[in-house]
């Protein structure tokens, strides 16, 4: 199997243009002595030793965080830009789906655009009469092909440049999260075309953030992160690796966000006139005679370990420490969970469920465990309280606490019951 | 460099259909459309004759009519400073192209020139027309020369808007700094005054390094006086000047070539 495009041990730098780059004539002949100085502080390292091949007829993807070297690695292989050192061979006609429609023209028609943007993607005149009818029909704009382009909606734009691109037929495309360019109609047109490009043995490389794309369309992916190869391999796989790592990123960001608001609530705040009325206004904050503190809240994975990101259906617990100026016996604790748009999902307390109340003294601790988190994929906020039968606060802690709750299901809604299908014998899956 | 020079002749599509684009999309939308072509020389040729003989009347005979004698050196002048300008924002303007797709960047400002040389040739039945009317018939024998010096042109322009584009992807001052210098460089040229006056002859090296002190004398020596053409060494000198030009300010828009696409 020969290879289509090979990358070996690539690094790209960029010169980054700060504030003491020159950007200036006058500055460059003012500064030219300290401009080697300058040079290794100002230097970014978009790929950092970055090796891959892409086999003949294979559909590659390349995913990674933003700013994670991909676009840097496709303009490589475009030929855009050169490498800082190392090699890029790529066999072929190559197409670039990068920024559609760069080149044309606003003011003349999208047929002359077509032929202008045809030539500069390399093919003759000829060859773009032979598939005009093609790139117009593909573009779904037969009515308006000789008005103008800069009275095309930008989806029409977008459409009309892909058609081009994609009717250059190249050896080799690639691909720049670019699927997102038309309805859902036109998207699955793309992805028949490509297909088809598949079918022919031709070479796509891609870049996307739709890892779901990934896992259904490539033979191969590729992790960058920080301009570095993390892994390569079965799609499968890697995505899942790749998943992995940002769970692990949110989870630090969600720690992070979780320490800033509960700092920021130690501040004491006025008291809301009446808290348990406004109960469903989305405001962050604590509040409360301090009686009895939250000294700590932990949200605990299945593991017994502290985290941030949960899976549907795994177990969490919230474990509440708690620290009594002095012994107290009307004590209610309260755990409300929100979704991002601020709705209650759910709300309960000790007295609620008909507990009797508490009595406690110096360091306790309580904790509520869901044995199932039933919830739908999004970020959630966490109110806990501990508090007097009739709703006085001790200590009230208001959407302090993030946690993330993520699903490989995209299912809706504000919580996910737990549910079975079943069907008479009549119903077949394939 | 070579094998990109060869490319440039591949690419001779290209840049023929991106200088129809640029000549269609100037005049798109407007009434007049092409006849502007036309009409911008003629309105400039109006407001110059009307100056030059009842305001400002120079009387300097053998240039008579005075207008028209300018003309001969305004119009290629405008072709070489419109194309200049117009080059040195044209991969800043064409930034899309270089940053996103596969592209040769030498096209855009050799585009500039070439669109402009069009707008020249339109130009040009204007100028004749009043030629005719003030009956300075040009020598048909002279005649030849005009294309002559047309091509020279042509080089000598491509050559610094090569280099102006490149130098102006680094340093965008250069757009300022051309227009002024471009002022200079028109008063400094033979064009609104005939160079065999007395009081320019005494600045002869002056004007005998300025290249296109030759291209406008060489014009002016074709279209508007009679008899050979005495200027043609000075004429063929700057050609053989202008091909040397070329090919190094390709070297160093090839040399910065890999940086356009990070620095546009």
């Amino acid at each position: 199997m020969t290879a289509a495009i090979e990358l070996v041990d690539v690094t790209k730098v960029y010169r980054r243009y700060s504030g003491r780059q020159f950007a200036t004539l006058k500055s460059a002949l003012l500064q030219r002595s300290i401009l080697r100085d300058l040079r290794p502080s100002e230097t970014f390292p978009a790929l950092t030793g970055v090796s891959f091949t892409v086999p003949k007829g294979t559909t590659y993807g390349v995913i990674g965080r933003n700013g994670s070297g991909k676009s840097s690695a496709l303009k490589l292989v475009a030929g855009i830009t050169k490498p800082t050192s190392g090699r890029v061979n790529v066999e072929g006609r190559i197409s670039a789906l990068i920024e559609l429609g760069a080149g044309f023209h606003p003011e003349i028609s999208g047929r002359e655009n077509v032929f202008i943007n045809g030539i500069m993607l390399g093919l003759s005149k000829r060859e773009i009469q032979e598939r005009f009818d093609e790139i117009v029909d593909f573009a779904e704009l037969r009515e308006f092909i000789d008005a103008p382009v800069k009275t095309y909606s930008s989806g029409m734009y977008m459409r009309l440049g892909f058609a081009v691109a994609i009717h250059v037929d190249p050896d080799v495309l690639l691909v720049d999260e670019v699927l997102a360019v038309g309805d859902e109609g036109f998207t699955h047109k793309c992805l028949d075309k490509f297909s088809e490009f598949r079918r022919r043995g031709k070479t796509i490389l891609l870049v996307t953030h739709s890892l779901n794309l990934v896992e259904r369309f490539c033979d191969e992916a590729l992790w960058l992160d920080a301009g570095r190869v993390q892994a390569v391999g079965d799609p499968k796989r890697v995505v899942g690796a790749y998943l992995t790592a940002v769970e692990t990123g949110e989870e630090q960001l969600l720690a992070q966000t979780t320490a800033r608001a509960v700092e920021d609530a130690t501040a004491p705040i006025e008291r809301p006139a009446d808290p348990t009325s406004n109960m469903f206004s989305a405001t962050e904050g604590r509040w409360g005679s301090r009686e009895i503190e939250i000294t700590d809240v932990t949200l605990v994975d299945g593991n017994g370990q502290p985290a941030h990101v949960f899976h549907t259906g795994e177990p969490l617990a919230i474990r509440l420490r708690l620290r009594a100026q002095q012994p107290n016996d009307d004590c209610v604790f309260g755990v409300g969970l929100f979704n991002a748009e601020g709705v209650c999902c759910y709300g309960t307390n000790t007295f609620i469920e008909e507990m009797p109340p508490a009595s406690l003294s110096g360091e306790a601790e309580a904790t509520f465990t869901i044995a199932a988190l039933d919830m739908v994929e999004g970020t959630y906020k966490l109110d806990v309280a501990v508090h007097k039968r009739d709703g006085y606060p001790y200590d009230y802690h208001r959407l302090l606490y993030t946690f993330r709750v993520k699903s490989r299901t995209h299912d809706v809604g504000i919580y996910r019951p737990h549910h079975t299908w079943s069907f008479s014998p009549t119903v077949r899956f394939k | 460099m070579l094998s990109n020079l060869q490319s440039l002749i591949r690419h001779r599509g290209l840049i023929s259909s991106l200088v129809a684009r640029e000549l269609k999309a100037r005049y798109r939308g407007s009434v007049f459309g092409f006849l502007w072509s036309f009409i911008n020389p003629l309105l400039l040729l109006i407001i110059y004759s009307f100056v030059f003989t009842k305001i400002l009347p120079n009387n300097t005979p053998g240039v008579q009519p005075f207008a028209v004698f300018m003309f001969c050196g305004i119009l290629p002048w405008n072709w070489f400073a419109t194309s200049l300008s117009d080059a040195a924002g044209s991969l800043l303007a064409g930034g899309n192209l270089i940053k996103k797709v596969l592209f040769p960047a030498e096209v855009l400002p050799i585009v500039s020139v070439l669109a402009n040389m069009v707008h020249f040739f339109l130009g040009l039945p204007i100028l004749i027309a009043f030629l005719l009317v003030s009956r300075h018939y040009p020598d048909p024998s002279d005649l030849i020369w005009f294309p002559v010096a047309v091509i020279v042109q042509l080089i000598f322009s491509t050559a610094l808007a090569l280099m102006l584009a490149a130098l102006t992807v680094h340093f965008r001052d250069i757009r300022d700094i051309l227009a002024n210098v471009l002022m200079l460089w028109f008063f400094a040229t033979p064009i609104i005054y005939p160079w065999f006056q007395p009081n320019v002859q005494q600045f002869r090296w002056l004007f005998n390094i300025n290249p296109f002190t030759h291209l406008a004398v060489s014009y002016q020596e074709i279209l508007f006086f009679n008899g050979p053409l005495g200027h043609w060494k000075w004429l063929l000198a700057l050609g053989v000047f202008s091909i040397a030009l070329f090919l190094a300010c390709y070297w160093l828009f090839d040399r910065l070539r890999d940086s356009f696409a990070e620095a546009v």
